[in-house]
């Protein structure tokens, strides 16, 4: 250590030979101007660049709203084949606020997750796991094929071939008892196995360590009533 | 040797004097319009004294050996300053409207606006071109050793330049709002995402909520013309300071030379 550092030891302004200094005082005049100074300085700053950093993030945070949209009697949907429907997930920005959902009756035989009140119906989300192509639901060959990378999904929308890292989203459903119609609720992700979770970017694998590396988001819906 | 005395003119040939009134018979030494301009000049440069900086970051001393390569710095800034300029003017008709506005006054600048299909792709086409140009400037600065030591800020400052081009290239293509650049923006918004850990909250910052959504085109045109340009011409001053600051480095195949003069001290400062 300097020895011009071990000198400074008295804490009186006077002691330490600093210009400006007065009796008896241990932060010069100076210093606490410019501390003052500095200060009101950076109040002032974040006085506006705080408010204006939570504008820009604010809707990361946001939670999306539980919304039942309804796609017809329940009579349209067979368990041996897929119905399209144009499903609004973003509302007031025209086309672009528009998915494609493929829907199905439930079917026993080959789908053997566990039934609950939201999956009577299976609805799929058009949206592919890979990077977000809109998939094409390809009857002759019973599967879903993306145009952009070559993915393919089985009947089930289970990863068949190519790039996808995870089954093809879906959507709740439920039949709403005064209308009598199927109605098509929030996206929600699943992983191999068809367990829930919530809705992911595609590209985010979320089985083993996928589920901690891609965390679920600030603004996802919360889940369903019980 | 002795003059010869001119012949005498005729008198309607000789220049006449000067009347009292005209500046007490002097001639000017600079023509009046000359003379106002270098007068605006000194009352400027008496109050700013910008002149010696000005000399300092025009009259340099280059080292030998310098080539075409070296312009391609040059070349990326003068492509920055033709998006800065044509994106400042598209931004008068373009309208950041995500139900079929954005595509439609993209229509409108092509097809009917005075010059309006030149200025778009002059933005447009300029947009690949600083690309290509800043890659270039990048290879040239690698391969001529000009990274290296004290230049190794300005290096990393470019290398930051070169992101945030990227990332101009990235939200610009958004803009015209087709189908094109919808599901571009949707594919690299998803790959963004697959980053552990922080990739979704960046992809949910970018698209401004959980899906594509009323305020992504907005947010993806605030960011392309306000945000990243401001830093890039911040980034783009320092860049130039330093560049001015430690010279230009000669070329790697040019031997150290001993000092012989004044003017070529730099060879040997530089090599």
């Amino acid at each position: 250590m300097p020895d011009r550092y071990k000198e400074r030891k008295s804490k009186y302004t006077l002691d330490r030979g600093m210009p400006g200094a007065f009796e008896g005082e241990t932060v010069t005049r100076r210093r606490l101007m410019n501390l003052a100074a500095n200060g009101a300085g950076a109040v002032a700053v974040a006085a506006f660049a705080l408010p204006a950093l939570g504008f820009a993030i604010a809707p990361i945070f946001k939670r999306q709203q539980w919304t039942w949209q309804p796609v017809g009697p329940p009579s349209d949907f067979t368990d041996s084949d897929y119905v399209t429907k144009i499903v609004n997930l973003v509302p007031g920005i025209g086309e672009a606020g528009n998915s494609v959902a493929y829907i199905r009756k439930r079917n026993p035989a080959i789908d053997k997750e566990p039934e609950d009140q939201y999956n009577h119906f299976v609805a799929l989300s058009d949206k592919c796991m890979h990077l977000g192509c809109p998939v094409r639901y390809v009857l002759a060959a019973q599967r879903f094929i993306c145009p952009c990378h070559g993915g393919v999904y089985d009947f089930r929308g289970m990863v068949a071939g190519g790039p996808p890292v995870r089954p093809l989203d879906r959507f709740y459903t439920r039949v709403n008892e005064q209308t009598g119609l199927l109605e098509i609720g929030p996206r929600y992700s699943v992983n191999n196995e068809l367990q829930r979770f919530s809705p992911r970017f595609p590209g985010e694998p979320i089985d083993g360590i996928g589920q901690y590396l891609y965390p679920a988001q600030f603004d996802t819906s919360s889940p369903p009533p019980h | 040797m002795p003059k010869i005395p001119a012949p005498p003119l005729p008198k309607a040939l000789q220049p006449k004097p000067k009347k009292p009134s005209e500046s007490n018979g002097q001639v000017p030494t600079h023509s009046a319009p000359l003379e106002a301009g270098i007068s605006t000049v000194d009352w400027l440069d008496e109050r700013t004294a910008l002149s010696p900086g000005l000399r300092w970051l025009m009259w340099r001393k280059v080292p030998r050996g310098v080539n075409w390569a070296y312009t391609l710095g040059s070349a990326t800034l003068f492509a920055f300053l033709n998006q800065a300029v044509t994106g400042v003017f598209l931004a008068m008709y373009y309208r950041p409207d995500v139900s079929g506005g954005a595509y439609e006054s993209v229509r409108n600048i092509n097809d009917n606006v005075f010059l309006g299909q030149f200025v778009r792709g002059m933005h447009k086409w300029g947009a690949s071109v600083m690309i290509i140009l800043i890659f270039l400037h990048m290879g040239r600065v690698f391969f001529y050793g000009a990274y290296k030591y004290p230049r190794e800020l300005t290096w990393v400052i470019g290398v930051v330049l070169l992101i945030l081009t990227l990332a101009m290239g990235f939200t610009g293509y958004l803009l015209p709002f087709d189908q094109r650049s919808y599901w571009a923006t949707v594919v690299g918004v998803n790959i963004n995402a697959g980053g552990p850990f922080i990739g979704p909250f960046l992809s949910n910052f970018l698209l401004g909520g959980a899906d594509f959504n009323a305020t992504t085109l907005s947010r993806f045109y605030s960011i392309h013309m306000l945000l990243i340009p401001g830093l890039m011409a911040a980034l783009i001053g320092a860049h130039l300071y330093l560049v001015t600051k430690l010279g230009i480095s000669a070329p790697p195949w040019l031997k150290p030379q001993p000092e012989h003069d004044g003017d070529h001290e730099i060879d040997q400062a530089e090599v």
